[in-house]
């Protein structure tokens, strides 16, 4: 296959993990565990598609998918930073949710299609032959996933918000004890990394496979949790991560459609096998860099 | 000022009321959302709730549907229970079900068409092993290397799925089937049907097992050290180490235990009410479990409570399709808010509310 099309397509297919996963990178490092990233992400996938369908504009699409999960995810933030619940269970729950409401707000939008989105050409870099095309000729929110890596990276290490938020995830009762508002960091935390899982579930229904259908991120959102793992919780690991699953998924795809010898089950299923491998490495290294207050709960009071 | 106070002791009253006002904070909010979808409100919820019960039309055919649908609820709902009173997070028992419904149908297809009495057991065991070993992956994964039961369960359900539909397309498919998916249709192989048991309940074998492990599991938590030891590493993880608990031992039996459930409910289901194994054999149950589950309080008298009501909004969310053209979907989504309401009231077991003037500092 032409190596251009091939780094391009991985490029597409990586970019909603990568949106969700960064945005889980920071609920984590606030010392929020949300597994709700699937149903915020499939939500996403459906606002995102009915608002583009209905404006005409992908643009509106993302933003409106981006508010709907990250609204949505507050009433996880609600749940578990207020009334304290469980964090795994909740999660759980906002998943089941999203996947109802999605497939509820989705039965009208079957069969149609999405507007397209414009490629934007980098000026003079898109000209460059070969890396031109590969790199430079993307949609715009391949570049906005990449920028928000960038700005999440020098926002944890170089701003004082960003020392604060990980002084949250690292020790709760000791930033409380300073006198940082604990919650208040959380919901901010947990708000923006649903408007991130909202705008990677609007990339699959908006630009990766154009249209809707019911269950269509099929696993992404749990990728995306399994990829913070795999990065240790690093913005550039993250990084990464989400293309390294992108190149796995395209390379399966590919295989399949060049009829190659192996099972079509074998090769739909290695994406999710290889997660696991991966998994399984990391965890085995043992240096995993976890916030020290993830998924606890929070009570000032105790 | 509100104020949350934390109990010394969970509520015992709470812990019972706080389903109740769940589902009736579920019918609420369901309600409302019935009337934006333009349906109306409080038929739909009759419908759903009182209708399959005690329609003097449909009754007499949802009555039975109710035990069929809470069978396998319950089942995988009591295993997946037993773990996450240990802090063991299995979410993958949808895949553990699929697997164990593909190993079991594999070996009674492999006996094709004998008669023998002892075929439907060596099924029951093929397919609570089947699920028993699709839980022991996530199992030594975690014990051997500390990896995170949570993504590996929930990736091979991922997995499962792909194994099922190459099963019900290419090894398991029916030879006489001229070329359609799907396998034999045990329905019409009477050694291994999973036929009612008493005629118009609706109870087939995967019931008495579900009701079993009800009693099993009672025993086990209430009356047993194991149960003793799983409940302690849940609420004192270090406390348990100092006593002599074997974590990993506990890892082992908790995904076991509710794997191996998981698979025989699958086999019950496609050799029941399912029939053959399709790519879509009744799933979703893996997942609807882990509400029943937390809905029951992860105690197994409330899970069986649990499994009827939520065999009950399936049953009434039929009907409610037929009847008032409600969308499917709703259904998941109702189910859904169910376990959130859950948890959210959920503060009330543990926390008392005082409402008191903001101190000075």
């Amino acid at each position: 296959m032409d190596p251009v099309l091939l780094v391009a397509s991985i490029m597409v297919s990586a970019t909603p993990i990568l949106l969700a996963a960064i945005g889980e990178m920071v609920v984590e490092k606030a010392g929020v565990l949300n597994l709700g990233v699937e149903g915020m992400m499939i939500t996403g996938a459906v606002v995102g598609f009915a608002a583009a369908v209905s404006t005409g504009s992908p643009l509106v699409g993302f933003a409106a998918a981006a508010l709907a999960s990250a609204v949505l995810s507050l009433s996880f933030g609600f749940l578990t930073q207020v009334l304290l619940s469980n964090q795994v269970a909740t999660g759980l729950g906002l998943t089941l949710v999203g996947l109802g409401l999605s497939a509820l707000v989705g039965a009208s939008f079957e069969g149609v299609r999405a507007p397209g989105m414009h490629k934007l050409r980098i000026p003079l870099l898109a000209d460059i032959p070969v890396f031109g095309p590969m790199f430079f000729r993307h949609d715009v929110m391949v570049y906005v996933s990449l920028l928000l890596v960038l700005a999440v990276w020098a926002f944890l290490k170089y701003t004082r918000a960003g020392l604060i938020l990980r002084a949250v995830g690292e020790d709760h009762e000791s930033a409380h004890a300073l006198g940082y508002k604990v919650v208040r960091v959380r919901m901010a935390a947990i708000f923006f990394g649903g408007a991130c899982a909202g705008l990677g579930g609007a990339y699959v229904s908006l630009v990766r496979v154009p249209q809707w259908t019911e269950g269509m991120t099929a696993g992404a959102g749990w990728i995306a949790l399994a990829i913070v793992v795999f990065a240790s919780w690093r913005p550039l690991g993250v990084l990464i991560g989400a293309y390294l699953f992108g190149g796995v998924t395209v390379l399966q795809l590919n295989l399949q459609a060049a009829g190659a010898n192996v099972p079509v089950e074998l090769l739909s299923m290695s994406p999710y096998l290889i997660t696991i491998l991966v998994l399984v490495i990391i965890s085995a290294r043992g240096v995993h860099g976890a916030p020290g207050s993830l998924g606890r709960s929070f009570h000032a009071s105790t | 000022m509100i104020r949350l106070e934390k109990r010394p002791q969970p509520s015992r009253l709470w812990t019972i009321l706080t389903p109740l006002l769940a589902v009736v904070l579920t019918m609420i909010v369901g309600g409302i959302m019935f009337a934006l979808l333009g349906k109306p409100p409080l038929e739909a919820i009759r419908t759903i709730f009182w209708d399959p019960l005690f329609h003097p039309q449909f009754a007499s055919y949802s009555r039975p549907q109710l035990l069929v649908k809470a069978g396998p609820l319950i089942l995988i709902a009591i295993g997946l229970s037993i773990g996450f009173k240990a802090g063991i997070w299995n979410i993958g028992a949808e895949g553990q079900y699929i697997i164990g419904a593909v190993t079991g149908a594999a070996v009674g297809l492999a006996f094709y068409p004998s008669e023998s009495v002892l075929l439907f057991p060596l099924m029951v065991v093929a397919g609570a092993l089947g699920g028993w070993a699709w839980a022991m992956i996530p199992a030594v994964l975690k014990t051997k290397f500390g990896t995170n039961e949570i993504l590996v369960s929930l990736m091979l359900v991922y997995v499962a799925e792909n194994i099922l539909a190459s099963a019900s397309s290419g090894w398991l498919r029916n030879p006489e089937g001229m070329g359609f998916p799907g396998s034999r249709n045990f329905k019409q192989w009477a050694a291994v049907h999973n036929d009612e048991l008493i005629t118009g309940t609706g109870m087939h074998w995967g019931v008495v097992a579900a009701l079993i492990a009800v009693i099993a599991a009672y025993v086990l938590m209430a009356r047993h050290i194991q149960g003793f030891n799983i409940r302690l590493s849940g609420e004192a993880p270090r406390a348990a180490r100092f006593s002599g608990v074997n974590p990993s031992r506990i890892v082992f039996l908790c995904l076991g235990i509710s794997g191996a459930l998981a698979g025989m409910a699958g086999l019950f289901e496609v050799t029941g009410p399912a029939g053959q194994i399709t790519i879509d054999f009744g799933s979703g149950y893996g997942f609807t479990a882990i509400i029943v589950a937390f809905l029951g309080r992860l105690h197994p008298v409330g899970i069986l409570l649990a499994g009827l009501l939520m065999a009950l909004t399936y049953i009434g969310g039929e009907l409610a399709q037929l009847m008032l053209g409600l969308p499917g979907a709703s259904i998941q989504l109702f189910q859904g808010m169910l376990l959130f309401f859950l948890l959210a009231t959920d503060v009330f077991t543990n926390y008392r509310i005082r409402f008191a003037k903001r101190e000075l500092a």
